[in-house]
Parts: C-alpha cells; sequence; structure tokens
C-alpha cells in the first residue's frame, strides 16, 4: 500500500488465486501484515505492543463469549452465576481468570505502547490520524473495561457503579437527570446491570472496527521508527512478514508467559478482595478504588479539593467536585491535540535531550498518580496527586510547547540505514535511555 | 543461547545451516499450532454439562402410588420420563406380538428388569424429533395400540412403548435404572 | 491558536491544583490528621505458614477436613457456605457415602409434593448447603444487628484472606490499656468485642473458639488447640473460596513450561530470520 517497492501479492495456490481474484481479501491480508508490508528494519522491542495489544483483544473476546454463555446478566443471580463459573463449569476458572488478567494486560500493553507513541513522537504528522484513532480505542477500552468490572455484582462492582455513574452527577442542571438515565434508576440495579453487559459485549466489537481504522491509517504512511527518519528508500525496510511476524513471535511467548504466570499463580493479585462480597446498597467498602489501570485518572479526580470562587465574594464558580471531573476528562482529551501541541520537527526522543528529561518525568509523573490513585482519599497522597496532577497538565499543555520552541535537538541521522550501519561501528555512542534505545537487540544478531 | 547457534552456524556449511535453520522456523510454528490445538480444549469443554447439570443426573422415583394401569410423568435430566404400572391385559398384549416383526425388535423382557415385568419405564421423549408423547396422563389418547401416541407426527407406541406405526424409527428409550427398593427406583 | 488555548487550559488546572496543594498545606499544617485507634492498633494478618502457599502448594485433606468439622461445629450455627455444594466435599476425601450422610444432616428447602408448600427435606448430594437465616432481616434480628457474612468466598474476600481468617479467630484479646488511655473514645462497646486484626478493630462476632479441645479430632490428627482449629478452618475456606487451586496451579505449571520451550524456539527462529539483516 504504502512504497513503490512493497512486494506483491502473487498467489502461488490455485484456490488462493481463484478466491483472490473474486475477493482480494488474501491480497488485502497480505499488504497488511504480510510480506506485502515494507517496515523500516530498525524497530525495536517497543515496536512488539501494537501486535500484542491485538493479541490481547482477541484473548478478551475469546474468553468474553465464553463467559456469556454461562453468566446471567441479573442482579438477582449475577454474583453466583460467576460463582457458577468458576465452580462448576468446565474450564470456567479458566475463562474467568484469563478474562479477568486478560483485561489488565490489554491495559498494561496499551500503556507502553501509547508511552512509546509518545517518547518516538508518533503522533506527529503524517501520522496524526494514528494517533487520534489510538485514542479513540483507549476511551472505548475505558469504558469497556469499566463496565465489564460491574457485572460480577460484588461490592465493588456496584460502588464503581455508582461511583463513575455520579461523575455525570457533577454537570450542572442535568447532571442527576443524566445520572438517573445512565442507570436506569436512582441506584445501580437490574437495569444498569442489563444494559452493562450488552455494552460490554457490544464495545469490544466497535474496538475491533476502529482498530481496522488504526491499522489502514498506519499503512498510509507506512510505521514510524527508533530514529523518526522517514523510509528513504528499499533498503531502509524488510517486509512485515517474516522479519515483524517472528519478532512479534517471540514478544508473545514473552507476553503470554507472563499473563499465564497471572492467571495461575496470582490470578486475584490485581483485583480487589471486596468484589467477592455480593453487591450490598445499604454498605459502602471503606475504600473505593476502581481497578488499577484507572488509578492515574482517579487520583486527577480526588485531586481537586478547592472550588473556583470569584475572590472575596464566596461565589462558587465551578465545585471541587465538577472541576475534578472536567480534569480527568481533560487529561485523556488533551491527547486528542497532542500533534498540533508538540511542534518539534524531530519526532524521535533520541534526538531530543531536553525533551526526554521530561518525557522521563511523566512517567514518573504517572506512576506517582497511580500509587495516589490506589490510596485512600488521605494525606499525604491527596497532596502529592495535587502535584503530580498539575505536573501532567503543565507537562501536556505547557511544557511540551516551550520545549519544542527552545531544545536544540541531536543531528539525526540521513537515514534509517545509515543509523543501523553507524550503530555497529560506534557501539554505544547513542545516549538512548536504558532500555529504550534500538540497541537492545543482541548485537551478535547482526 | 542464540550466540552459541550463530557460532556452530558459522562453522557449517551453507547447506547446513540453512536446513537447520528451516528446522528451527518449522519447530517454532509448530510449537504455536500445539499450542494454539490445546487451547482449543477448554473452549470447546467449557460447552459440556457442568458439575452441578451432572449432580442433577440421577432421580429417584417412589412406585408406591402408581396403580396398574396407571401411569405418571416426571423428570429425569431435564427430560420427561413415563413410568408405568402395566396391568395383565397390557402385558399380555405386548407378549402376544412377535418381536421379529417390529421396526426396532424388542420384548417387554428386555425392556423391564427381570421380575418387575410389570414396571415400563421409559423417556417421554418420541424417538421421531423429540415431542412428548401423549399417554401418560389419566384419559390421554393412548394410540391405536393402547401404548403412547405422539400428537406431533403421528407415532403410535404399543403397551410395551414400542413403535408401531408413524415415523418414529426406534422404541422409546429405556434409561438406565435399578430398584432400590420394592417401591422405588433410581433412574441414572 | 491550539497552543494558546492548550496553555490556557493548563494553566487553569494547574493553577487551582497548586491552589488547593497551598490550601492543603496549610490545612494539614494548622489542623494536622488525627491519629486514630485503627491507624495505631491495626495489625496485618500473622502468617500460619498453610500447606497451599506457593506455585506448588497444595491442600492438605486431612486438614481440610479437620477444618470443615469445626465449621460444622462451631462457625454453621450462624454462618452459611451458601455457594459450596456437598457434592463438591469430594475433594476433601469424603466418598459417596459419607457426602450423604453430611448432606442428609442438613435441611434443605423444598416444596412438598402433596401440599404445594414450603417444606424442607433432608439434603442431597446435589444441594448447596443451606443458608442459616432466610434473609439479611432474619440474619441481623437474631444477632444484634450484625448480619453473619456467608463464608464460601470469605478467604478471598479479605486481603490475604486464610491468613487474615487465622488471625482473626486466635486473635481476640483484652483491649490494650494503652490504646484506652490514649483513645478514651475508642473503648470496645457493649455487645463488641476487641480484634486487632479486624478492620476498625472491635467486631460483634463473640470469640468462636474459646478452649482448646472445643472439637474432638479423630485418632492420628493433632491436639486441636485454639491455634489449630483456626488454622484448620482458615484452610477449610481457603478451599470453599478456591476449590479449582490445585488443578489451577498444576494446569499452570504445564502451560508455563510449553511456552518457555515455545519462546526460546521463537526466539531462535527470529534470531535465524534476521541473521542476515543488520538492524
Amino acid at each position: 500500500m504504502s512504497f513503490p517497492w512493497a512486494e506483491h501479492y502473487t498467489p502461488k495456490n490455485p484456490v488462493m488465486k481463484w478466491v483472490d481474484e473474486r475477493l482480494p481479501l488474501p491480497r488485502l491480508v497480505y499488504n497488511a501484515v504480510g510480506a506485502g508490508y515494507p517496515v523500516p528494519r530498525n524497530l525495536n522491542y517497543f515496536w512488539n505492543f501494537g501486535v500484542l495489544a491485538g493479541v490481547a483483544l482477541t484473548i478478551q473476546l475469546v474468553t468474553g463469549i465464553v463467559l456469556a454463555m454461562h453468566y446471567a446478566a441479573n442482579a438477582g443471580v449475577a454474583f453466583d452465576s460467576v460463582e457458577h463459573i468458576m465452580r462448576d463449569v468446565n474450564s470456567g476458572w479458566l475463562m474467568r481468570y484469563a478474562h479477568a488478567n486478560g483485561a489488565s494486560f490489554f491495559f498494561i500493553v496499551v500503556y507502553l505502547h501509547i508511552f512509546r507513541g509518545l517518547y518516538y513522537g508518533s503522533y506527529k504528522a503524517p501520522r496524526e490520524m494514528v494517533w487520534l484513532l489510538g485514542v479513540v480505542i483507549f476511551l472505548l477500552m475505558m469504558a469497556t473495561a469499566f463496565m465489564g468490572y460491574v457485572l460480577p455484582w460484588g461490592q465493588m462492582s456496584f460502588w464503581g457503579a455508582q461511583v463513575i455513574t455520579g461523575l455525570f452527577a457533577a454537570i450542572p442542571v442535568v447532571g442527576e437527570p443524566i445520572q438517573v438515565w445512565l442507570l436506569g434508576g436512582f441506584a445501580p440495579g437490574n437495569a444498569a446491570l442489563n444494559r452493562f453487559f450488552s455494552l460490554h459485549y457490544l464495545l469490544p466489537f466497535v474496538i475491533a472496527g476502529v482498530i481496522i481504522l488504526h491499522i489502514w491509517a498506519l499503512h498510509i504512511p507506512g510505521s514510524s521508527n527508533p530514529t523518526g527518519v522517514e523510509v528513504k528508500g528499499p533498503q531502509d525496510t524488510v517486509p512485515f512478514h517474516p522479519y515483524y511476524t517472528a519478532k512479534d513471535g517471540f514478544g508473545l511467548g514473552v507476553f503470554l508467559i507472563l499473563l499465564a504466570l497471572m492467571v495461575f499463580f496470582a490470578p486475584n493479585a490485581l483485583g480487589h478482595p471486596d468484589n467477592y462480597i455480593p453487591a450490598n446498597p445499604l454498605s459502602t467498602p471503606a475504600h473505593i478504588v476502581p481497578e488499577w489501570y484507572f488509578w492515574p485518572f482517579y487520583a486527577i479526580l480526588r485531586a481537586f479539593t478547592m472550588d473556583l470562587v470569584i475572590p472575596f465574594t464566596g461565589i462558587v464558580l465551578i465545585p471541587a467536585k465538577l472541576l475534578g471531573v472536567m480534569a480527568m476528562f481533560a487529561s485523556i482529551l488533551l491527547l486528542f491535540f497532542l500533534p498540533w501541541i508538540d511542534t518539534s520537527p524531530v519526532r524521535s526522543g533520541n534526538y531530543r535531550p531536553l525533551f526526554k528529561k521530561f518525557w522521563w518525568l511523566l512517567i514518573l509523573d504517572v506512576l506517582v498518580l497511580g500509587y495516589c490513585g490506589g490510596a485512600p482519599a488521605e494525606e499525604p497522597w491527596v497532596m502529592i496527586s495535587q502535584i503530580a496532577s498539575a505536573y501532567y497538565f503543565a507537562h501536556f499543555l505547557i511544557i511540551l510547547p516551550i520545549i519544542a520552541s527552545i531544545e536544540r535537538p541531536l543531528p539525526l541521522p540521513g537515514s534509517i540505514t545509515e543509523a543501523v550501519l553507524a550503530k555497529g561501528k560506534f557501539e554505544g555512542e547513542q545516549s538512548a535511555p536504558p532500555g529504550m534505545g534500538s540497541d537492545t537487540q543482541p548485537t551478535g544478531a547482526a | 543461547m542464540a550466540t552459541e547457534v550463530q557460532g556452530t552456524e558459522a562453522v557449517m556449511d551453507e547447506g547446513e545451516g540453512v536446513r537447520r535453520r528451516d528446522f528451527i522456523n518449522i519447530a517454532a510454528v509448530s510449537f504455536a499450532g500445539v499450542g494454539g490445538l490445546a487451547v482449543l480444549y477448554p473452549l470447546v469443554t467449557q460447552m459440556s454439562p457442568s458439575a452441578d447439570v451432572l449432580a442433577q443426573a440421577t432421580t429417584e422415583v417412589d412406585l408406591s402410588a402408581i396403580q396398574p394401569g396407571q401411569a405418571i410423568k416426571t423428570v429425569f435430566r431435564s427430560q420427561p420420563l413415563f413410568v408405568r404400572q402395566l396391568t395383565e391385559k397390557e402385558i399380555a398384549e405386548a407378549d402376544a406380538v412377535d418381536a421379529s416383526s417390529l421396526r426396532d425388535p424388542q420384548t417387554l423382557e428386555e425392556r423391564t428388569i427381570e421380575g418387575k415385568k410389570q414396571w415400563l419405564v421409559t423417556m417421554g421423549v418420541c424417538t421421531h424429533l423429540g415431542c412428548v408423547p401423549l399417554g401418560a396422563g389419566e384419559g390421554e389418547n393412548k394410540g391405536e395400540y393402547g401404548g403412547y401416541f405422539c400428537p406431533c407426527h403421528g407415532s403410535h407406541y404399543d403397551t410395551a412403548a414400542r413403535i408401531r406405526k408413524g415415523p418414529a424409527p426406534k422404541n422409546l428409550v429405556v434409561p438406565e435404572y435399578q430398584f432400590t427398593s420394592d417401591t422405588a427406583i433410581l433412574v441414572g | 491558536m491550539v497552543r494558546v488555548l492548550a496553555f490556557l487550559v493548563g494553566l487553569f488546572f494547574s493553577g487551582m491544583l497548586l491552589l488547593s496543594f497551598i490550601w492543603g498545606g496549610v490545612a494539614f499544617v494548622s489542623e494536622p490528621p488525627v491519629p486514630t485507634a485503627e491507624k495505631e492498633f491495626h495489625k496485618h494478618p500473622e502468617k500460619a505458614g498453610f500447606s497451599f502457599e506457593g506455585p506448588f502448594g497444595k491442600y492438605d485433606r486431612a486438614q481440610l477436613q479437620r477444618g470443615f468439622q469445626v465449621y460444622s461445629e462451631v462457625c454453621a450455627a450462624c454462618h452459611s457456605l451458601h455457594q459450596v455444594a456437598f457434592r463438591s466435599l469430594a475433594d476433601l476425601g469424603y466418598n459417596e457415602a459419607e457426602i450423604k450422610a453430611i448432606a442428609a444432616a442438613r435441611q434443605v428447602p423444598a416444596v412438598d409434593p402433596n401440599t404445594g408448600e414450603a417444606t424442607t427435606r433432608e439434603g442431597a448430594p446435589a444441594d448447596k448447603f443451606p443458608l442459616v437465616y432466610p434473609n439479611n432481616v432474619a440474619a441481623a434480628a437474631a444477632n444484634n444487628n450484625a448480619i453473619p457474612p456467608d463464608l464460601s468466598l470469605i478467604a478471598k474476600a479479605r486481603h490475604d484472606g486464610a491468613n487474615y481468617v487465622y488471625s482473626l479467630l486466635s486473635g481476640y484479646q483484652d483491649q490494650p490499656a494503652e490504646l484506652v488511655r490514649k483513645f478514651p473514645d475508642a473503648k470496645t462497646g457493649e455487645g463488641l468485642h476487641y480484634n486487632p486484626y479486624f478492620a476498625n478493630l472491635n467486631l460483634a462476632m463473640a470469640p468462636p473458639l474459646v478452649m482448646d479441645g472445643q472439637v474432638t479430632y479423630g485418632e492420628g490428627q493433632p491436639k486441636p488447640t485454639i491455634d489449630q482449629m483456626a488454622k484448620d478452618v482458615s484452610a477449610f475456606l481457603m478451599w470453599t473460596a478456591e476449590p479449582k487451586m490445585e488443578a489451577r496451579k498444576s494446569t499452570g505449571i504445564a502451560v508455563v513450561i510449553f511456552l518457555l520451550f515455545a519462546t526460546v524456539l521463537a526466539y531462535m527462529s527470529y534470531q535465524n530470520i534476521w541473521a542476515n539483516k543488520k538492524h
């Protein structure tokens, strides 16, 4: 699709030839993830996570469809039906633990995928559309994960539904009617559970659709690479298959080992014990926390403790609760504007010394936010999350444009091939951060 | 490990190296295939009856209230089960038939437990397409042969619940059961 | 334009957060958070040292049976085990006849086949443990407003559940004098019992295990001290919460070994394919 030297599909098998002439699906696959897609030859392991995210979605779809065969979306029996899956259904425990931990691993690989994109400037022209669609996928994932967590109808399910729909109640005037409308009642109940189940089943297929658009948009300019220098000629690329299918196969093995370790040996480590208590509308758990992958955003939500008032009048313009909700949504929505906020023409963080420092600071910041989001809402966590949230917004909205205008990037290599060849000659000269540089490959293979 | 592999490859001649490489690639793909097949196992078995369904797979039936000529309809594995106490006349009618002339040749002896010939225990599921035949309830149509009659497509069963007329290919199924006492059976 | 707006939005949120921070800091200094009895005296569960810990851990069948005995004789009067079916007691090593007897000793809800009225009948192996109270209102009314939780999942419904149950059962004690001195308001109330392993230190359940030998263990079993009984019943409750644990771990070992081999092969294949390509 993208480069003139891409290999063309020539079916060897007469059956495939027959199919291809009538429906060029084999050709489409060949050009999308086969030998027909030329990919920069210098991708490092951080480029594995796109494929792994696709695998994670597949795991969720397969286990989810199986679980839906046994689950009952009724507030009276939902909790017991999950226990029925765990105790009586053949391999039911495996399906449920794989689905629950699979969700976490989906978020892990997507977060790594996002931060890869942030470091290597994958959001910059001409790949803005890839990035925008990625943010859409991320939003859909969050919605899907939230609704999935409600389904077991345990204490955290119930109170999570209550708290998250309560966010909408912060909107002035129409907020509370919106919450009641979302829940189909005045508190989470059977109506909410059923609609969440319906949407939880639907949204993953929407995600799959947007992923197709995401990959389509990617194939127009082709994949980015660790140098951020565009592909100049055939010598810069290798066919996706077998080069990157082999590398992704290895990455997949590592991913599955880690997932298996969690599923089989610590299946509840990432969950909250309270969700093994059936939903009880009369008693709130001591600490309501969402799943770990929402913690950074939960910390931002809780960091706003002060109303916006007109000084000396006491007139409240925006109450703290609404500020928190606005900030939480803004923290994700700002990613949509990132391609136009960061104006540096250099893509890769490898050649942006100042940007790189702040990127590491952002990683640290998000980890701190995550920790604070999982901690109880008391000091010092609230104060730490206030500082960390302030940095989060400042990083994207204030610091990035400033860096772009004052930074003096390092000289870029003339081409991908030049960078690859230079690396062999001057081992370790490039100052890539540990684990981030393209030189994580064993050099013996070169 | 990788460096070792490459080290040995370097001293090999070109042809050896190529073959060895192919072997490793084929092995890797085969492993992936085996893994994929292994994953199918839980995905397929999860649809089989779960432990709680299997645990319900036996049914006890109390026979004490069933008079000769009467039948009851109960449930075994979520399907209707007919338990009938035959009268002397019905037994005689069943025995009078030459079993070898039947579509599904079986004698009444073969369909009952030895010494308990009057107790006819069958599934209430027509062997044609799975409807519930009539004849177990008081006053229901017992068909032309005085046993059971399936209204869906007109299968007639005789007093030993053997198919005599109509589309059904087999006699009503006799499930496995045993007498736990003179007046009780355990089906399944 | 985008950058100007972004700058303003960033300034607004960051500014509000910094103001909140300063506000919170002032409050923190002027009114430091009050220490609470829960913070200072709550203890994390002690390690009981169970046989089922670790990736190769298995349940100790004899211990589960002892634990079931403790549950039946001590806990079952108030706490149900409503997710567990009698048939699954086969995992504990009971045979069919024993399970039938265990089930038959309990009455489960039924419908009278002649009158259609609600009644009870003897339990069968396919039944689940019956509820102790018909509903939460009855449970609360019979227990001074504290509803005894169902224990089927208790070992997964608490942090470090099995150790928690063990610590709680063996951890009843008099309220420390120091606590009452420092926090006079936190004195254990009427009808409550002090236990440092309970989240708010005072729970409604009276100490269930009060003396050694409260339950008589069979021949060749350890001495039924409070500690031993607490440990046994905790192990049993871990089993009720996670009956498939052994299958899970043994499957996991096979899966991980397979994946390790597959991954090594995948790595070698990857290196082979890239052997002539510098990258």
